[in-house]
């Protein structure tokens, strides 16, 4: 069984590693306070990647429990952010970054 | 063998969603590439043997968290961003400062590693194995994170009413719940009768 796959580690690393930066990239460029939250999900599915190709490469299963706890966290996450995101909506009726420089309306 | 050919293929198009989530300017399109980015991230899942992990991906991520994300869009009726003096310094500092960031790591990684194959067929992947894992040595947070997962659905409840909304409903207190309850009674009657 033992070397069925010839992908090497550090491919997945880098695949990893260039959706890590898309999402920083996101997090940055980008005006919209719903596509700026995606890229944060973005950000935590590369790292979810080198989580399960390292497990893969260690042969120890606790990388995938590991990412079973960062859906976990990001799926309650998304739930809590999306909500913050309808209240900001409704005190402000935009959903530019730009324009949400007050903590208090 | 086949993986190396797979992994490329879905790579490519987990990079091409990822870009395509940058350029687009409608949260739509955004939210669509990002459902293709975590469907062919699976791939790459099951291709490391994670069964599991693939599986609660497809569902948790690409199902619900972008069914919540497409909502939101939908009910907030976002169109597309405008762009700021702000937006324009970010693109010009970060679209470099990223690209080194990503060259330079891409370039350490692949330098410093010893390249050895990811062995699929070594590694106890199947589901029964993390099930044995889960509920054994990490018994104790996955018990937690269902109190986060209660927490989290309760703050999100709190935080996406409207605060003006539930002090009316308490203001007009019991004569509005007295007023609602012979109209039921009434539907229930009429539905007896039918």
């Amino acid at each position: 069984m033992g070397n069925l796959s010839n992908v090497p580690l550090s491919y997945y690393l880098v695949l990893s590693g260039i959706l890590f930066a898309c999402g920083v990239l996101g997090f940055l460029i980008k005006r919209n306070i719903i596509t700026v939250f995606m890229s944060i999900e973005l950000m935590l599915n590369g790292v979810n990647l080198s989580f399960v190709a390292f497990a893969a490469h260690w042969h120890h299963l606790s990388g995938q429990i590991f990412v079973f706890f960062v859906m976990v966290v990001a799926a309650a996450e998304a739930a809590v952010g999306l909500a913050i995101i309808i209240a900001v909506y409704r005190t402000r009726e935009t959903l530019n970054v730009d324009q949400v420089n007050l903590l208090k309306l | 063998m086949l993986h190396l050919p797979l992994f490329l293929i879905f790579g490519l198009i987990c990079v091409a969603g990822a870009i395509n989530l940058l350029v687009q300017k409608h949260p739509i399109n955004s939210a669509l590439s990002l459902v293709v980015v975590m469907a062919s991230l699976a791939v790459e899942y099951l291709l490391l043997g994670a069964e599991f992990v693939a599986a609660v991906q497809v569902i948790v991520y690409a199902g619900a968290v972008m069914v919540l994300f497409v909502f939101t869009i939908m009910l907030l009726n976002a169109g597309e961003e405008e762009h700021t003096k702000g937006s324009r310094v970010a693109l010009l500092l970060g679209v470099p400062g990223i690209a080194i960031g990503g060259v330079l790591v891409s370039w350490t990684v692949l330098r410093h590693s010893n390249t050895a194959p990811v062995p699929i067929g070594a590694l106890p992947g199947p589901p029964k194995d993390v099930a044995l894992l889960l509920f054994h040595d990490f018994l104790l947070p996955f018990e937690i994170t269902s109190v986060l997962i209660l927490i989290a659905i309760m703050g999100a409840v709190v935080l996406a009413s409207r605060p003006e909304a539930i002090v009316r409903r308490l203001r007009r207190g019991e004569p509005a719940q007295k007023a609602q309850k012979p109209e039921k009674r009434e539907l229930a009657v009429v539905g007896k009768e039918r």
